[in-house]
């Protein structure tokens, strides 16, 4: 167990491409760590860089408090699950679990111990005789997840371990992975490219893009406060609606709607606004509301998705189930639910009004939004 | 449906009947007495000297020097087909795992040099090696023998094909799990590589086995003598009057034929088993 901390750490290919820029994490002992972003964004070569498998161009990566910049692999004490398993394919569960020990000069009762520890937790304990090829891809996830903990190292480095796996195994991995780290309490980093592996699994989530960092927080501090455009339409589904807007004072105009901030005014001029769909509901009797016109629904059981136009800006809403839909529906939205971003550098703009400390059910028939046809 | 596979196995048969046949005669005729080929030809039926012409091929003490029997020569013919399939291997995996897995500078280049070397046969670096053999005086030697033919761009190049099938994240996770350099070879690579092995050592048993040229040059030493090479000498025995012993020389063309035949069937197995249990 340890802290993990990455400092100024850069990574430039030879050839040039520059796949991670002056990155910048503080991970505490026993903390886990998601680090989430689009293909490409760099996530896989700051994770092996911490693992060691890949050279730091510049910066240090300091486990526990020593820099291990330029220590191999196997003496840094991580311990490491890849998306395809990497399983030894000539080898028995069994063998595969203990093959680190081994390398290590374990004493073979203690290797024996550990494994059967090992198994008990991920039940493998049938297929310890078995090789690889004659296990399903939850089983093989299990042993390489087994093959981590065995060593018992100070961390944990996952690079998108669940990607192989049916949508229902995911799942229920996710779940498995959770129990297990909060369990052992091992300091973990895990790459994804799924941003609802990333919510439901992380302490802190490290948003990347184009190798660097844009933002770092609490998966819900990150939902309700995005950094950026990129933040907001990364993490959350359906993706936050991202419209053009103006603010005059503390009017703002989105198209044909008008919305009156009640004095609060971050800024002024064009921006972008950030709605959640989610935060969209059908306007009440009397409420002021916009109009939405319906292009086409998506039914999730749950909820349906109601994609349409604001004017001329696509908006999509995630209302109940039982909606009743037309060409237009009417909805509005509290304020308070409303994100600012600059539409040149697609950074946040203040940090959005401040929730009304009235109850919920009087708030939301506050007639702060005026509509305008 | 029914038609075609009653083809399919026509052709197979004629196909087996083919290639059979000339082994079957050479087996059938070895089995006769010298006397009675000679003035019947080609045998179809079994005679009644099996055990007495296998047992005079491989234990009477023949060549110019009355030493060396049968039985000598399958050994050495033997450890001529087992040392060059062996070190064949070994040697290749060597130099494939050399080249795939360390970044030295011209890497690439090395191998392609190697690679080149396929275009060249033996016999086309015949003498060169000749005379080197001469001077390190390893003639008559079974290093002498086996030494000069062990450098194998065909090896290399399977090894190496197949080295770059393996996924990197093996060897990473092998790294991450303290193994070195040598402790991956002998832990991952070769178990995973031992299809490969078993397919090359058929093709290179049976090359060695083969070898004709090479063993005639490097051996004066009749004890050296390989199966090959004596085949003929017996055949050169003619004497006066007397009848070539075409018997024996139909008895050692089957001998010599029986240990690819075996090793074939035997790693085929393997080989087979390996292809179709596919390991992911
Ligand atoms: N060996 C390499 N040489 C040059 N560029 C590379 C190398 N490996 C990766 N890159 C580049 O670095 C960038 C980041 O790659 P990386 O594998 O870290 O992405 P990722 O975030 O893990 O993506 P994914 O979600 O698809 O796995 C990419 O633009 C990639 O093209
Ligand atoms: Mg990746």
């Amino acid at each position: 167990m340890a802290t993990i901390d990455i400092n100024q750490v850069s990574k430039i290919y030879t050839g040039g491409v520059t796949a991670v820029r002056s990155v910048d994490i503080n991970i505490a002992d026993g903390e886990f760590i998601v680090l989430v972003g689009p293909s490409g964004c760099g996530k896989s070569t700051l994770l092996r860089m911490v693992a060691g498998l890949e050279v730091i161009s510049q910066g240090a990566v300091r486990i526990g408090d020593r820099v291990v910049n330029d220590v191999d692999p196997a003496d840094r004490d991580i311990a490491m699950v890849f998306q395809n398993y990497a399983l030894y394919p000539h080898m028995t569960v069994y063998e595969n679990l203990a093959y680190g020990l081994k390398n290590r000069g374990t004493p073979k009762a203690e290797i024996a111990e550990r494994v059967a520890e090992a198994a008990r937790m991920l039940q493998l304990e049938p297929y310890l005789e078995r090789r690889p090829r004659a296990l399903s891809g939850g089983q093989r996830q299990r042993v390489a997840m087994g093959r981590a903990i065995v060593r018992k190292p100070a961390a944990f480095l996952f690079d998108e371990p669940l990607s192989n796996l049916d949508a229902k195994l995911r799942v229920s991995m996710r779940g498995e992975i959770k129990r297990l780290q909060r369990r052992l309490g091992t300091t973990s980093i895990y790459v994804t490219h799924d941003q609802l592996e990333a919510m439901t699994l992380a302490d802190r989530l490290v948003v990347l893009n184009g190798g660097q960092i844009e933002q770092i927080g609490a998966p819900l501090e990150v939902y309700h406060t995005p950094a950026s455009t990129f933040v907001a339409s990364f993490i959350g589904s359906p993706a936050m609606n991202l419209v053009k807007g103006d603010l005059h004072g503390d009017r703002l105009a989105i198209g044909p709607a008008m919305f009156e901030l009640g004095g609060y005014a971050p800024a002024s001029g064009p921006l972008t606004v950030g709605l959640r769909a989610e935060d969209l509901r059908i306007a009440r009797e009397g409420e002021v509301s916009f109009a939405l016109r319906v292009d086409y629904v998506e039914e999730l059981g749950s909820q349906r998705l109601v994609h349409g136009t604001l004017g001329d800006q696509p908006l999509t809403a995630a209302l109940p189930p039982e909606t009743a839909l037309g060409d237009a529906i009417n909805l509005a939205i509290p304020p308070d639910r409303l994100h600012f971003f600059a539409n040149e550098t697609g950074k946040r703009i203040g940090n959005g009004l401040p929730a009304p400390t009235t109850p919920a059910a009087e708030r939301l028939g506050a007639g702060r939004l005026v509509a305008h046809r | 449906m029914h038609k075609t596979r009653f083809f399919d196995h026509l052709i197979l048969i004629c196909g087996v009947l083919f290639l059979m046949t000339p082994v079957v005669v050479a087996f059938m005729t070895s089995t006769h007495t010298a006397a009675e080929i000679h003035s019947k030809g080609l045998m179809l039926s079994p005679g009644g000297h099996f055990a007495e012409t296998y047992t005079t091929v491989l234990t009477r003490q023949g060549g110019f020097t009355g030493q060396v029997t049968g039985a000598r020569m399958v050994m050495n013919s033997f450890i001529l087909g087992v040392g060059f399939a062996a070190g064949k291997i070994i040697l290749s995996m060597l130099a494939a795992y050399a080249i795939v897995y360390f970044r030295f500078r011209m890497a690439n280049l090395a191998f392609w040099i190697i690679f080149t070397t396929l275009l060249l046969p033996l016999e086309v670096r015949i003498m060169p090696s000749y005379q080197v053999m001469t001077q390190l005086g390893l003639i008559n030697t079974y290093t002498g023998l086996i030494v000069p033919l062990l450098a194998s761009a065909t090896g290399t190049f399977y090894f190496r094909q197949f080295f770059k099938s393996v996924p990197d994240e093996l060897l990473e996770a092998a790294r991450i799990d303290g193994a070195g350099p040598f402790k991956f070879f002998i832990d991952v690579l070769v178990p995973l590589s031992r299809t490969m092995m078993a397919a090359i050592f058929i093709i290179m048993f049976v090359y060695g086995w083969n070898q004709y040229l090479w063993p005639m040059l490097m051996t004066t030493d009749e004890s050296f003598f390989t199966l090959m090479r004596g085949i003929k000498s017996i055949l050169q025995v003619w004497i006066g009057s007397q009848i070539p012993d075409y018997n024996e020389a139909f008895a050692l063309a089957v001998l010599a034929m029986l240990p690819p035949v075996l090793i074939v069937v035997i790693f085929q197995r393997w080989f087979i088993k390996g292809l179709t249990e596919s390991d992911k």
